[in-house]
């Protein structure tokens, strides 16, 4: 079922935690709202599900509006950070109690909540621990015994809020791999809350990237990753590397390199932002007539499958390089030692704010 | 002597906190109770059943235990409600009501009787609206409820207070979303998770109104075989110098009110089993 949602305001109290937000999400998508906290990505979350009222705006479901919909007979499925599950109940009877609580007339007998309830553990791979309490199980089984809650009301969207937030690590990784597949399977629109950008970028179809109430960018991983439409998105996925520099008549400088940036043909000089990822960075014994920055190299640690190479430049400014492992064997780098950094690749933003100009 | 080995602990003092805390039982709990049962033990088995199932003893327990019973299910589902009201909301005067509640506790027991008796007597403030409705509060029975359920309050709101604090608001979000109603949510999800604090309330309710005598003797007016609560015939045994007869009667209070207490307890034990530990 797509859901999509018009214009939506929100605010608590003088905080303004929404402001006209517009998004359309279509069936069988995974959607992953990603932002800093206080972006107003679970108050987006809570909104479709019904939790929360918008002040203004709407939402539908499909072609529904929902917006007055109340939360008990939207059908969505909602997973909570902390699993929110009933502790005096056992497994098996968090799971039954969607369909307990229905209406008399349409309550399935006994048997049929039996059958729903063993067929939706043995979908979340819980089978054999339906009579534990909820306290008796680890943290990763116990937000799938939410998940298979949540799916036991039949949604027709699945809301997750920071599904993954309370779990470590490596229980994180595989429940992420695993729900992918299941999303996969039961083809259901799911849209996922997480401050997380590796889980982001890594499980959804498209992200929302979110910041101070609005949305900056929406987009498949790869374009939010490699076109970030703003520098918000640019700084919030994935590390990076910033340098303040100045801008005027086509040329860009910062530091001791300028080199050309037709964005900008005016002749009033302009403060800048310089971005570059560290894998878009190369390390040179020598300048070799490239424009280059000279550093020292502070730390370098290369575990994992690059190696991260810390430097500080002449400037005092701290960069980081990452490298691939190839290229820093080839180079034998060590710490302490006098080197060059190119840049590959670089994005300039010009700060919009000054009211002389507008780009 | 497995009972004495303590972990190791950086804060000292268990010698001296222990011996202080059994010291203290001993003198203010466990040597009266003791000397009951001794002074007990001086009437033969004969004389023992005799003073305690006396028909005017009998109808005096069955009066205290039933009116005690009444009292404590009464200041569970009200206290409930006044919990409720002052751990969910804001409203003006919060504050005022909050230390409304607590008065009971402050009050000697022999004021709020007297204030009792005179609102609910017959030319009472609220009495006479009651009287001619057929309803006799001031020296019957239902005076007694009035006076232990006035006592017995504050015990069930202050226990009931923090497990609804600890109510987290996710729970009732999420049986929601699973399609309960406010009703179900509050019988399936809310209820469960305060009811041991709910029994915990109740016993402590039920326990002091089994042992209240100074506003109960007020408002009961005292009539043998029908508003002679248990603690007044004491009293009065005593007053006759019959101290062996006033400890077989305190005897079989304790034992009753122990028991009792007992299998509340038990019974939260086996609740709080079920769901201890984690989330």
């Amino acid at each position: 079922m797509s859901v999509e949602v018009r214009s939506i305001e929100k605010s608590f109290g003088s905080f303004q935690a929404l402001s006209d937000v517009n998004l359309s999400i279509q069936a069988g998508e995974l959607i992953a709202l990603l932002g800093p906290s206080g972006s107003g990505k679970t108050t987006l979350l809570r909104i479709m599900a019904g939790l929360e009222a918008p002040d203004r705006g709407s939402v539908h479901f499909q072609s529904h509006d929902v917006t007055h919909r109340p939360v008990g007979a939207r059908r969505v499925g909602f997973v909570f950070q902390h699993y929110a599950l009933f502790r005096h109940m056992t497994v098996f009877e968090n799971v039954a109690f969607p369909l307990r609580v229905r209406p008399r007339s349409s309550r399935p007998s006994a048997k049929v909540i039996r059958e729903r309830v063993d067929e939706l553990l043995g979908l979340v791979q819980l089978g054999g621990l339906a009579s534990r309490f909820p306290s008796q199980l680890s943290g990763g089984q116990r937000q799938r015994v939410a998940l298979a809650r949540a799916l036991a009301v039949e949604p027709e969207v699945l809301l997750l809020d920071e599904p993954f937030g309370a779990l470590d690590a490596q229980v994180r990784q595989e429940l992420r791999t695993w729900l992918r597949a299941l999303q996969r399977k039961i083809e259901m629109t799911t849209i996922l809350v997480t401050h997380d950008q590796e889980e982001a970028l890594e499980v959804a179809d498209r992200i929302v990237v979110m910041n101070k109430g609005r949305i900056e960018q929406v987009g498949t991983p790869e374009e939010v990753f490699h076109q970030p439409t703003g520098e918000f998105v640019m700084k919030f996925l994935g590390q990076v590397n910033v340098f303040h520099g100045r801008v005027q008549n086509g040329q860009a400088s910062f530091a001791d390199i300028s080199f050309d940036y037709p964005g900008y043909p005016h002749d009033v000089e302009r403060e800048a932002r310089v971005y570059m990822r560290p894998h878009e960075l190369d390390i040179k014994r020598s300048p070799e007539g490239m424009p280059s920055l000279g550093a020292r190299i502070e730390r370098i640690n290369p575990a994992g499958p690059s190696a991260k190479v810390r430097l500080r430049t002449d400037h005092g400014q701290e960069v980081l390089v990452e490298l691939n492992l190839d290229r820093f064997r080839q180079l034998g780098l060590t710490a302490g030692e006098q080197v060059y950094v190119v840049a590959k690749a670089a994005r300039i933003y010009v700060p919009k704010s000054d009211p002389e100009y507008m780009i | 002597m497995a009972l004495l080995r303590r972990r190791h602990s950086v804060l000292p003092g268990f010698g001296l906190t222990m011996g202080y805390t059994l010291l203290y039982l001993s003198l203010i709990v466990l040597i009266p109770l003791t000397a009951l049962f001794v002074k007990t033990a001086g009437l033969t088995a004969g004389e023992f059943w005799a003073t305690v199932s006396n028909p005017r003893v009998v109808a005096s327990y069955k009066l205290t235990f039933g009116t005690s019973l009444i009292a404590a299910t009464i200041n569970a589902v009200f206290g409930l409600i006044v919990a409720w009201t002052l751990v969910r909301y804001r409203f003006p005067g919060k504050r005022l009501v909050d230390a409304m509640v607590d008065l009971p506790f402050a009050l000697p027991t022999a004021v709020s009787g007297i204030a009792l008796t005179a609102i609910y007597a017959g030319n009472g403030w609220i009495g006479q609206y009651l009287e001619p409705l057929g309803i006799k509060v001031a020296f019957t029975s239902l005076g007694i409820i009035v006076a232990m359920t006035f006592i017995g309050l504050p015990f069930v709101v202050r226990t009931l207070e923090p497990a609804l604090q600890d109510l987290e608001r996710e729970h009732e979000e999420a049986a929601a979303i699973l399609g309960a109603s406010r009703w179900q949510t509050f019988l399936f999800v809310i209820l469960p998770a305060i009811l041991p604090a709910l029994l915990t309330g109740f016993a402590l309710a039920f326990a002091r109104a089994l042992g209240e005598y100074g506003s109960v003797v007020f408002i009961s007016g005292n009539m043998p075989m029908r508003t002679e609560i248990t603690s007044l015939l004491i009293i009065s045994k005593l007053e006759q110098y019959d101290t062996a007869g006033a400890t077989a009667l305190a005897t079989v209070m304790l034992l009753a009110s122990f028991s009792i207490l007992f299998a509340i307890n038990a019974l939260q034990w086996w609740l709080g089993r079920r769901y201890q530990g984690g989330l």
